[in-house]
């Protein structure tokens, strides 16, 4: 599975009882009302534990966090700064 | 808007007189036509809802009507129980005082607490002071990022980014507090005959600012219609202590003083009232900026918060749901 296959099966199990319901993949979490404020923290426990990241602060924004893609495209562009510093690259 | 058409802050003014003339009206019809009791009971917490309520209280049905209860805990505010004797006294209502720290002992709340927050501050001890605070929303746009700042005994601070398990921890806890004071609430309604009043003002039910079955448990919420600023105008009427008019808004529910604007609303109660009221009647972002010192748009993500809020706490106001409806 692709890494924006592994984040929607993360979100339709854990917010949608394993029911897609139609979300695309650029649906935005808030406007559709799939995540609240508490499942964006579920959600970072999950990527940070899953993807062995690190997310700051301010790096909890809508652009980063609010749809599939978007989550799919931060967590790829924060592990291409994690793999140098860990060796694997 | 008034007369002059500009949004103002005199928006919000009422006529006390009235507005105390109809609540008390309201009241005593909802006392005795749909909750059917001839007294309340009111937890008095020192603060200015709960003063407002007992005042609303005393002037519908009477002093001799009113309990006001006083739920002190270990971490209560001195100065909550010290108001909460002052209106009290300037009411002439009976009060009985409950200390609630040993029933939060046996159901392990200063416990469950502690190991919740050593999650994330390891060396945090049973004598430390905690809260927890919310990220800048007006700022720092954003999803709310929730944060404990917890105190050694010996002054140090520190703050740490809560994960979501030891945050739904430390809510839940915290939770037993509303829930345990309501209990008490409803022990002295049941043995008087009594209904229980509610305090909430209409940030605080607008916006969920609190516990289902907890505070949030109420036969009668006489304030619920009234912005945080209109309160202040009815207390001032009511001959609400000075002291307690002062008094900036608090929780009272953590160890740390915790202002209801780092915890909760996104901005102090003057002007989350205008804010709430501009979206409710449909003012521009623009002119409530104005109104505010502010830019358009931090005006507008204040608007966004308060559409976020209403949408994940409007099941904190549902009955128990039923999957078939019952006819009575």
């Amino acid at each position: 599975m692709s890494l924006q296959d592994d984040i929607r099966a993360f979100i339709v199990d854990s917010f949608l009882f394993g029911e897609d319901g139609g979300l695309r993949d650029d649906s935005s979490f808030l406007e559709e009302g799939v995540v609240d404020s508490t499942g964006i923290m579920q959600l970072v426990s999950f990527l940070q534990e899953q993807y062995l990241i690190t997310i700051e602060d301010e790096e909890l924004i809508p652009d980063n966090l609010d749809s599939i893609r978007k989550v799919a495209r931060f967590v790829e562009t924060k592990r291409q700064c994690v793999k140098p510093a860990l060796g694997l690259a | 808007m008034n007369s002059t058409g500009a949004f103002s802050a005199q928006l919000l003014r009422l006529d006390p007189e009235q507005e105390v003339a109809r609540i008390c009206r309201r009241m005593r019809e909802l006392m005795l036509n749909r909750v059917k009791r001839r007294g309340v009971v009111i937890g008095l917490s020192g603060g200015i809802d709960s003063s407002v309520t007992a005042a609303l209280a005393v002037a519908a049905l009477g002093g001799e009507r009113v309990l006001g209860l006083e739920m002190p805990e270990r971490h209560s505010a001195e100065e909550s129980e010290r108001f909460s004797g002052v209106l009290a006294a300037s009411l002439g209502v009976a009060t009985i005082k409950e200390d609630i720290s040993g029933i939060l002992e046996s159901v392990g709340f200063y416990r469950r607490y502690a190991e919740a927050a050593r999650r994330v501050v390891p060396e945090y001890g049973d004598d430390w002071k905690s809260k927890i605070v919310t990220s800048d929303v007006i700022d720092h746009p954003g999803f709310t990022v929730f944060y404990l700042v917890a105190q050694a005994p010996e002054g140090g601070l520190v703050k740490k980014r809560l994960p979501l398990t030891p945050y739904l921890e430390i809510v839940a806890a915290t939770n037993f507090k509303q829930r345990v004071r309501k209990m008490l609430e409803y022990y002295h309604a049941d043995r008087l005959h009594y209904g229980v009043a509610g305090t909430p003002n209409r940030l605080e039910y607008d916006q969920g600012f609190f516990v289902k079955l907890g505070d949030g448990a109420a036969d009668i919420k006489p304030i619920a219609h009234l912005y945080k600023s209109q309160v202040y105008q009815l207390a001032e009427f009511l001959g609400i202590p000075e002291a307690i008019r002062k008094r900036r808004p608090t929780t009272d529910t953590y160890s740390l003083t915790q202002g209801q604007d780092e915890f909760y609303f996104s901005l102090p109660y003057e002007k989350m009232d205008l804010c709430l009221y501009g979206k409710n009647n449909g003012v521009p972002a623009a002119q409530v900026a104005s109104a505010l010192g502010f830019r358009p748009e931090q005006v507008e993500v204040v608007f966004k918060d308060i559409d976020t809020k209403r949408a994940t706490t409007r099941y904190l106001h549902l009955p128990p749901l039923l999957v078939e409806e019952i006819g009575w």
